[in-house]
């Protein structure tokens, strides 16, 4: 009953949306407050209706009620509570219901603290939002009911795939996707002012806490995955340049631009047109993404789900969105008022060396997700492109961008000084060579990219220390007054700063992979195996039943030098069920490094064949990660950036140029 | 020394140009350089592809083909029931990797029929056929799709 009720909910949820999707864009268009204000309350109304769709399906999944189709193909009735209301995401169908509730989601939200906005432009975001959330539903609706029933009911459930079965990656694709879609908000935005042709610092200032609520969330998300393909997938490896990564990095790499860009917007009235584009341009690589994961049209790690009849319909939206966005980009942008220029030597002229890095980067890397298709499409080549064309690429661009970001977080508006900055960054460079010469010399013989890697990684954390200091420390100052200035220090900026440093973090741990250590080796209880500074020997090897599966169990204890360090387990587990064989990893942290175990098989004559890595400071890259998203975390709570979220504001003041000290 | 809108505007454009230049450049030596393709055992063979070479390869793992030896060092055979391939790897295979199942595997061609494969992979799921083989042996009749195969 309440299954049917969920579907029920969703068809009239489309009702709505398409309500939403029309009325107040006409009332926009026609200056009829009536019609533009029905926005937010069908906004509120179509989220009400998608949620209670999306809880049926849960409480379908929570009850095991295997007259439902998907909970048969994807839960279990013995799964752990966790595992059946994330089994709803695990497949196609749950997981584009969820995309679509947090689509709705992000439109309520907009309503909800949107009462400062102008109407019009209100009225017009939460209509093309209505439009994105139209087109998904019908999507759902027509290919991937997640309603359908079952004739004759089972009476237990498939189970979920194993590998999905993973505290981690219960959480990796809200996470994921509330990053995507967030970035939804941007684009209606970016469509309502073209629509209305008028732009303003006002109008960034509704915008970046979007951007940056987003970003977080999907910072998060990609750190989440790529922790989750480390430890799960049993190869040690946690980037593989897979297409479906790259989905996500993409609207990442533009995301960054377009949160840099909404500043320069904000603080310096300019850089308007290219905030658009950036707008449209970001939403688009998320449903790109979109596409790509959900469609199958690429062979990947990650391939899940694939269904190509579904792929069409994605890449109808796909093409209504991106094209129609483009498309009114293209004949509205001239028009706009375009914002001034300015000195290429200051914050802003950083800023767009940031946008010009961080886009080409995107372009890059989608030119190397998309060729293998192209090319299969003219002449049928089957090709893969893989780490060597994007190390070659993006990695380049990366490292370029990177050298130059404390010198733009240095720069003033306006007119930057750069010998006075220079100057300032002295000590963050003196301290980012001598970390190269010392790492060096500890590691003679060792690869030469390591230390410059982790000189890049402490160049761009010291940048943020100076910039940080430089803002509070004075000579002749007491301790005291320059811990208030500290304290007294906008969010926006500690925000900036942590970010900035986070990514030092993940760069430092990155080049420490390249003195990761690999052991591969057959070994019998006596036979002891060096892994780095540790030595590792068998203590035994066992079968053990647990819930849902049963394991063949390798269990080694790890010494350094004369002392004991603990034991690391690592096992081959048969589920039930599915009778899928996984590798379980196992994994010790020491410091900031992993002691990785990956069994390959255990031999009846009680010989191991075994890989152990050691992965010196490989945690600082997911680290790096969460100081990044903290970073945006902070700057969100500055009240200067929240304020377009706060209901309260009226219409808020043109412009708010902040002169730096 | 203020510069001219003029002066300004040129500089934007002078420095977006140079990195795209250098991003193009890049782009378009790593797609001529850096790329691998597809092949099946029978395109190896009747396509003539010269030793030395990166190659990426898929079909089925031959039944009875796989040696292991104790230093984990593996050969098996990939077929496309036509032509046969002999692979070389050494590590661990994939949790999926089985006689009768497909694989895909990607190295260097070492000449007649033979590669040294330093990635092997077979996917998640125990349904699942990599796109590229099930593309390939489609086209020889010996696999429709669908599930169990």
């Amino acid at each position: 009953m309440s299954v049917e009720l969920g579907h029920f909910a969703l068809i009239l949820a489309f009702a709505t949306a398409l309500m939403q999707t029309i009325l107040p864009m006409w009332g926009a268009l026609t200056r009829d407050p009536a019609l533009a204000g029905m926005a937010r309350y069908s906004a509120f109304v179509t989220f009400g209706l998608v949620l209670l769709a999306y809880l049926a399906l849960t409480m379908a999944y929570v009850g095991s009620d295997f007259s439902v189709a998907n909970v048969v193909m994807n839960s279990h009735s013995t799964k752990p509570l966790m595992y059946k209301i994330s089994g709803v995401w695990s497949n196609h169908e749950g997981s584009m219901l969820l995309w679509v509730l947090i689509l709705v989601l992000f439109a309520a939200l907009v309503a909800l603290r949107g009462g400062g906005m102008p109407e019009r432009l209100l009225a017009s975001v939460l209509s093309v939002q209505g439009g994105i959330a139209c087109a998904f539903l019908l999507f759902i609706l027509l290919t991937s009911n997640p309603f359908l029933r079952v004739t004759d009911v089972p009476f237990e459930g498939q189970g979920l795939n194993p590998i999905l079965e993973d505290p981690g990656l219960a959480i990796h694709p809200p996470m994921l996707y509330l990053g995507y879609v967030g970035f939804s908000v941007a684009f209606s935005f970016a469509v309502g002012a073209l629509v209305h042709g008028r732009i303003d610092a006002v109008w960034a200032r509704f915008v970046r806490p979007w951007t940056l609520l987003a970003w977080v969330f999907l910072t998060l998300g990609i750190a989440m995955g790529s922790y989750w393909a480390y430890y799960e997938l049993g190869w040690g490896g946690w980037w593989f340049w897979d297409p479906v990564e790259n989905a996500s990095l993409m609207p990442w790499l533009m995301g960054t631009a377009l949160l840099h860009s909404t500043i320069v917007m904000e603080k310096r009235d300019a850089l308007k047109v290219w905030t658009i584009l950036l707008s449209i341009l970001t939403f688009s690589l998320s449903l790109l993404g979109t596409f790509l994961v959900r469609s199958g049209v690429i062979t990947s790690v990650h391939s899940f789900a694939s269904d190509p009849a579904r792929g069409v319909f994605i890449l109808g939206i796909l093409t209504l969105f991106i094209g129609g966005g483009l498309a009114l980009f293209a004949w509205r942008a001239p028009s706009l008022k375009q914002g001034g220029l300015f000195a290429p030597v200051s914050r802003e002229g950083a800023l767009v060396v940031n946008n010009l890095f961080l886009a080409t980067s995107a372009v890059a890397v989608l030119v190397g997700t998309l060729y293998p298709l192209a090319l299969e499409t003219i002449n049928g080549s089957k090709i893969s492109v893989g780490a060597p064309y994007f190390n070659l690429t993006a990695i380049p661009l990366f490292v370029c961008l990177l050298i130059l970001v404390p010198f733009g977080q240095s720069l003033a508006w306006k007119r930057g000084d750069l010998v006075g900055v220079s100057q300032r960054l002295l000590t963050a460079f003196g301290i980012a060579i001598l970390s190269i010469l010392v790492t060096f010399a500890l590691t003679i013989g060792g690869p030469i990219v390591a230390p410059l890697g982790v000189g890049l990684g402490v160049w761009l954390i010291m940048g943020s220390a100076t910039e940080v200091i430089s803002r509070c420390y004075r000579r002749g100052l007491s301790w005291k007054v320059i811990f208030e200035r500290a304290i007294g220090l906008p969010r926006s900026a500690w925000g900036s700063a942590l970010a900035h440093a986070g990514i030092g973090l993940t760069v430092i741990g990155i080049a420490a992979t390249a003195w990761g250590v690999e052991s591969l080796a057959v070994v019998t209880k006596k036979e002891p195996l060096n892994v780095g500074p540790y030595t590792v020997s068998l203590e035994q090897a066992f079968k053990r039943k647990g819930e849902g599966f049963r394991e063949e169990v390798a269990q080694f204890s790890v010494t350094e030098g004369t002392g004991a360090r603990g034991l690391i387990e690592t096992s081959k587990r048969v589920h039930t069920g599915r009778e899928m064989p996984t590798t379980e990893a196992g994994i010790v942290t020491y410091g900031f490094g992993q002691l990785y175990a990956s069994v390959n098989e255990i031999l009846p004559d009680g010989r191991v064949s075994i890989r152990f890595y050691w992965k010196p400071l490989v945690t600082l890259i997911w680290g790096g990660a969460i100081f990044m998203a903290l970073g945006g975390a902070l700057s969100l709570s500055d009240r200067r950036v929240r304020i377009a979220l706060s209901a309260k504001t009226k219409r808020a003041p043109l412009l708010n140029v902040e002169a730096k000290a | 020394m203020a510069m001219t809108r003029k002066q300004k505007r040129l500089v934007l454009i002078a420095s977006a140009g140079a990195v795209l230049a250098v991003a193009t450049g890049l782009i378009l030596f790593a797609l001529s350089d850096k790329i691998v393709f597809f092949y099946t055992p029978s395109d190896i063979v009747t396509q003539s592809i010269s030793p030395g070479s990166r190659v990426r390869i898929g079909g089925l793992v031959e039944n009875g083909s796989v040696i292991r030896d104790a230093s984990m060092n593996v050969i098996f055979r990939v077929t496309d029931t036509e032509k046969v391939l002999t692979v070389h790897y050494k590590g661990l295979l994939p949790d999926l990797f089985r006689e009768g199942q497909g694989v895909v595997a990607e190295g260097v061609y070492q000449g007649n029929a033979d590669m040294l494969a330093d990635t092997v992979l077979a996917k998640h799921d125990e349904n699942y056929m990599p796109k590229d083989v099930a593309d390939a042996l489609k086209k020889k009749g010996v696999w429709q799709g669908g599930k169990g195969q």
